[in-house]
Formats: C-alpha cells, structure tokens, sequence
C-alpha cells in the first residue's frame, strides 16, 4: 500500500494549476528530495557492494590449486560437507520450530483472553530480541547438559532410525541440539509472520463459521488456516533464513567435527558455514581467510534465493488477498 | 414486533424428529479441565517419583496424561467434534507453555550464573595484565558502545532518508527494487555482513586490518534495513490531511516533510530506531571477525583491535585460560550485562511508543 502524496489538483477555479504546482518546488525541495534519493540509491549500491566484494576476495580461493585449500582436496571438498551441515540443522529447526510457532500464534490470536493476548505476543517477541551468543551460552551449558539423558533414549529406544544410530555423545553438544537452539531463535519470527495473517482473517469468515455451528477448531480450520496458509510458509522461510546464517549459537552448541552424515546424536557432525567461519577466522592467514570469504559467499546466495522466494510469496499473497 | 411462534405448532408432526445424536451431546462441567488436570499431576507424580522425580519428564508426563484423558472423557459425553476442539485447545495452550521455557530457561541461566560477578570491579577494570581472578570488562562496554554508535550515527540518516524517499517521493521501478533489496537485506546473515566489512577493507588497506570503524560498517549492513522499515511504517500512518493543510498554506514539500510528517510519527521512528540498536548490540558474529578483542581500553575505533561485550563473551567461554572458571564467570557477567542492555532498550522503546503515541487525530 501506499500513499499518494503528491499535492492534488489546484481547485476550481485556478486556471494556472500546472504552474502553481511548479512554483512551489523551490531549491531546498530539489536537494531534500535529490538527498533522499541519494540514500536509496546507496542502500543499493551497499548491497551490490556486499555482493561485488566478496566476489573480490574469494576469487583467491576459487583459483588456488586444491592442495593449499584446508583439508587437501579442493574447495567443493572443503566447502560441501559445510554446507549440508548447515542445511541439516536449519532443516531441523524449521521442523521443530514451524507446528510450535503456528500453534503459539494461533494460541495469541484466537485461545488467549483478548486482554492478555498483546502482553504474550510481547513476551514471545522478546525470544528474539536475546541475542545469539546468548543462546549459546545457553545451549552450550544448560541445554546440551540436560539433554543427555534424552540423547541416550533416543539411542536406545530409536536407534534403528538411522538419525538416531548413535552412539549418543556423551556432552549432548550433536547436530539435534544445535537445530533446538536454532528452532528456539527462529520461533518468534515464524510466530510474528503468522500472527499477523491469523489477525487479517476476515472477522466475517470467522462468524459465518461459528454461526453455523462450528467448534472454535472447526473455525480454525476453516477460515483461519486456508487464508493464512501463505503466511505460515513465508514466514517459515524467513526463519530458514536466519537459521541458515545464525553463527555464534551453533559455534558454541555444535561440537563439530568429521564429515557428511544423517546420525543427529553422535559427535561426527560437520559444522555449518557460519559457524565454521567463527571458529576458524581468528587464526586465519591469507588463503584462509579467501576459503572462509567464499564460504561466506555461498551462505550469502543461499540465503538471498530463500529470503527473495519468502519476500516474492509475500508480495503476492499481498496483491491478490481480498485483506486490506 | 414479536413473533408468534404458536402458529408453527401445526407444522410440529411434519418436522423430523429430534436428532438421536442430541441425546448424546451432554456437557462437561466447568470443573473438569482443573479436575483432570489435578488428577493427572497427581497419578504422573506417584509414576515418575517410583522411577526418580525428573522435573522436565513430570511436567511432559502430566501435559499428555491431561490431554489425553480429557480428549477421551470429551468424546464419550460430548461427541467427537467437541472433544477434537477440547484436543487443539490443550495442544495449542501446552504449545505456547512449551515456547516460554526456553525464555524462562535462559534467563534463569544467565542471571544465576552471571551474578558471581556482577560487581564494581567488573564495570570498573579492563582485563589489561590479569591473569586467572580479577579484571573486568570496562574496555569491553567501552568498546561496544563506540562500535554501536558509530554504526548508529552511519545508519540512521541513511535509514531515515531512505524511508522518506519511499514514502514520500518514491514511485515506479527505482521505489520497488528498494523496497525489495531492503527487504533482501534483512535477511543477510550477520557473519555475512562481517565479511562483507573484511573485504571491503582488504581491498582497500590490505588483509589483516581489524579496528572498530570496520566492526560499525558491518553492523550498520544489519542495521540501515530495519531503521528504514521501521520509520516506513511510521511515515506511511501519518494523515495525508496534515500534508494536504501544509500544502494549501504554501508550504514547499521539503519543509513540509520536516516539520509536519516527521514530527507527527517521531515517537515511532525513535522507538524503530532504538529497536535497530537493541538488535545490533548483540551481535558477535561480524565483530568476531572485523574487530577482534584486546585486554585493554582503546577509544580509537580506526586503528587497533577493540575489545566489545559479546565478542569478549564469546572468547571468555570458548577460550578460557587456565584457571578455567574465573574465565567462565566474566563470559557470564558479560552475557548478563548484554541481556539487561537488550532488555533496556526494548523495554524504552515500548514506552517511548507508549507516551507518544502516533498523533494520528
């Protein structure tokens, strides 16, 4: 939506409306509006900035001959299991964190007294206000510690699932906790993006349901969910989003070591992009620092195609939806 | 008017009879979901203390013991429509209970462990010469304040131009393709924009520089997008009658904006601009690699590594010398202090909102 604030047409009666209008740009308006459009120009300029100079420094690394990459066997070698690792666990967290958010959203807008129901979707909000080492910290001591018992029954009750094999770590600090803390991050995003379509369901939709008999979930499902269907997905794909690039939580939570593998419980796990870049910048020389750079670069396309195909859904769904 | 409802007597032998399944539809008493619910801590109680009292495994124990109980007894009095809507409200409410304890979980984390040293010496001390016990993160509050207004000072007026161009001047493909890379921009990973700062500054003064400003270029790629969405908001529920009045009385459109649009929506542009603080504060990531940490004070954001909160959290607990747990309890108060900074902000922003509510009347 926006708004037309051009001045309207002079009134009636003014035959001189074009130049009336023409008279009031003075120079002051000529160097506000050229300075405003300047700064938009320059957020564009930043952005193929971002894009331009990674490009710069990684190209080192795309044309080093493969033994002087880490690891001996070339960039895709070196690169490929951190990206699987960092889609395993962005992967994990959506599934957690997706039914969760929607059910808390849902909880907000429809099952909460009207009067507390601004206060709680505060309280969820400030989920994502803390910030990420934080959660790191967090996951590292508290969570990863009280999660060992439930990585062991896991193990022995659920082993033959394959994400399960085990043998279980013995310091919970596995892939599984990683994707818990990053579902826990990317909750109250998810949660805000649904909450706002549940609270644009058309209010007659909801009665015509309930006035027909319906059950509060029969309402839900009805009316609630089909319009809202569009948000909960772009809403989960910003919050794959931030779980794909989230750094310092799985730094700290993911014991990282080995290569590609599904067991979510042993202590194998490769790291993600993010988190490997982290813990390997600070002793970085020179190519190292270009192999990290282009790591980085694939994270930064990545998560560009799944932010632009979240921000397209959006869009659309905003066009076409009778809301509003 | 009222309506006579005698006359549809005659009709009473053509109608059906009642449904047979009303018969069925009863109603739980009030008292129920209490009673099941007591009920079913009490039984879960007895079970899990036979095995050895979890706390975690109790409160999950009794969520599915009420849930399922009730969904039973629902279907046997009330029919199975009401019980699957008394299932979703258990699920749904236990749903958002599950989502506040890792709030409440943190929090407790945090302050219980980050108490230790939460003392004078901690606010007053760099860690210049210390060793083991002792020392402070003065150099680090320091650095991160320079780091987040530097980034602050670069960010907002950028992000408040950008805004007014969108809403106030912006049309046709240049507006949308910036309403599009800000959103894009959003969603950049802040490692990503850490890099982006280590770049940029390689190719300019050769690999290995790190110092505060690169650290406040970084944060401020995080930062411009969510000050320009913030004050779009703002700027787009500004009444257009105020412009239109500023207009007729002849007044350019560049004062126009200045004095009326702006001053109107200030309360929510302020309380935008200090969430866009309360975000980027925390930040590790692009400080990790853009500004590095040192043990003592320096002011001087362009030349040597600084020390920031977060970034000498991290490196507290990840790296921690040998006394170990000296280490251990800084990286704690440093976290406590960052989530009280975080918390602050939220919380001034909420108010500043508050009191000076968008004067849309």
């Amino acid at each position: 939506m926006s708004i037309d604030t051009s001045p309207g047409p002079a009134p009636a009666g003014t035959d001189r409306s074009t130049n009336a209008n023409k008279a009031v740009v003075q120079p002051g308006d000529r160097i506000f509006s050229g300075l405003a459009k300047g700064a938009g120009i320059l957020i564009l300029v930043v952005l193929a900035g971002v894009a331009a100079f990674l490009v710069i420094e990684a190209t080192p690394a795309l044309l080093a001959p493969a033994d002087q990459i880490p690891g001996g066997n070339g960039l895709v070698a070196y690169i490929g299991p951190l990206v699987f690792g960092t889609l395993l666990a962005a992967v994990i967290a959506l599934v957690i964190a997706t039914p969760l958010a929607v059910a808390v959203a849902l909880f907000i807008t429809h099952y909460a007294p009207r009067r507390i129901a601004a206060g709680l979707g505060y309280v969820i909000d400030l989920l994502a206000a803390v910030p990420s080492i934080v959660y790191g910290l967090w996951g590292a001591s508290t969570l990863a510690v009280a999660s060992i018992p439930l990585l062991i029954w896991l193990e022995t009750y659920l082993g033959w699932i394959p994400l399960f094999a085990g043998p279980a770590s013995g310091t919970g600090r596995t892939m599984l906790i990683a994707g818990v803390v990053l579902a826990v991050m990317i909750l109250p995003i998810i949660t805000a993006v649904s909450r706002e379509v549940f609270l644009q369901t058309p209010k007659l939709h909801e009665e015509a349901a309930l006035a027909l008999g319906a059950t509060r979930w029969e309402m839900i499902r009805m009316a609630v969910l089909p319009f809202g269907r569009s948000g909960i997905i772009s809403g989960a794909m910003l919050g794959l989003g931030r779980a794909l690039g989230e750094t310092m939580a799985v730094a700290l939570v993911l014991s990282a070591s080995g290569g590609i593998t599904f067991n979510l419980i042993g202590s194998g796990n490769p790291a993600t992009i993010a988190a490997n870049i982290a813990l390997q910048f600070p002793e970085a020389n020179r190519l190292d620092v270009n192999v990290l750079i282009a790591s980085g670069l694939v994270l930064f396309l990545i998560t560009l195609a799944v932010n632009s195909l979240a921000r397209l859904i959006i869009n659309r769904r905003r066009e076409f939806s009778g809301a509003n | 008017m009222t309506i006579d409802t005698t006359q549809r007597d005659p009709d009473r032998d053509i109608a059906p009879a009642p449904p047979v399944t009303l018969e069925k539809q009863g109603q739980l008493p009030r008292m129920i979901v209490p009673g099941v619910l007591v009920a079913a801590a009490v039984v879960v109680g007895v079970l899990v203390a036979l095995i050895g009292f979890n706390i975690g495994l109790f409160v999950i124990a009794t969520a599915i013991v009420f849930t399922i109980t009730l969904y039973v007894l629902a279907r046997a009095v009330e029919g199975s429509r009401k019980a699957t809507d008394r299932l979703v409200t258990a699920v749904v409410t236990s749903a958002f209970a599950l989502a506040l304890i890792p709030l409440v979980s943190v929090i407790l984390t945090i302050v219980t462990n980050g108490v230790a040293r939460f003392d004078a010496e901690f606010f007053g001390s760099s860690m210049r010469g210390v060793v083991g016990e002792g020392g402070g993160a003065y150099h680090a509050i320091i650095g991160t304040l320079i780091v987040t207004v530097l980034a602050a000072v670069m960010s907002i007026p950028i992000g408040l131009l950008t805004a007014v161009y969108l809403v106030e001047y912006g049309k046709g493909r240049l507006a949308r393709s910036i309403t599009f890379f800000v959103d894009v921009m959003t969603g950049i990973p802040s490692i990503v924009a850490g890099l982006f700062a280590v770049a940029l500054f390689t190719a300019l003064l050769g690999p290995g520089a790190r110092f505060g400003f690169a650290g406040s270029v970084a944060l401020s790629v995080l930062m411009i997008p969510v000050v320009v969405r913030a004050t779009e908001e703002m700027l787009k529920i500004v009444p257009n009658e105020l412009r239109e009045a500023s207009y007729a009385l002849g007044v350019p459109k560049w004062r126009t904006i200045i004095k009326i649009v702006i001053p109107t929506s200030i309360a929510g542009i302020t309380s935008g601009i200090t969430l866009a603080i309360a975000r980027v504060i925390g930040e590790t990531a692009p400080l990790l690699v853009t500004v590095g940490l040192v043990a003592n004070v320096n002011l001087n954001p362009f030349d040597g590594r600084m020390a920031t909160l977060p970034v000498f959290a991290y490196n507290s607990y990840a790296n921690p010398g040998v006394p170990r747990d000296p280490y251990i309890d800084r990286a704690w108060t440093a976290a406590l202090i960052l989530i009280i900074i975080v918390m602050v902000l939220n919380l001034a922003a909420r108010l500043i909102a508050r009191a000076f509510a968008p004067k849309t009347r």
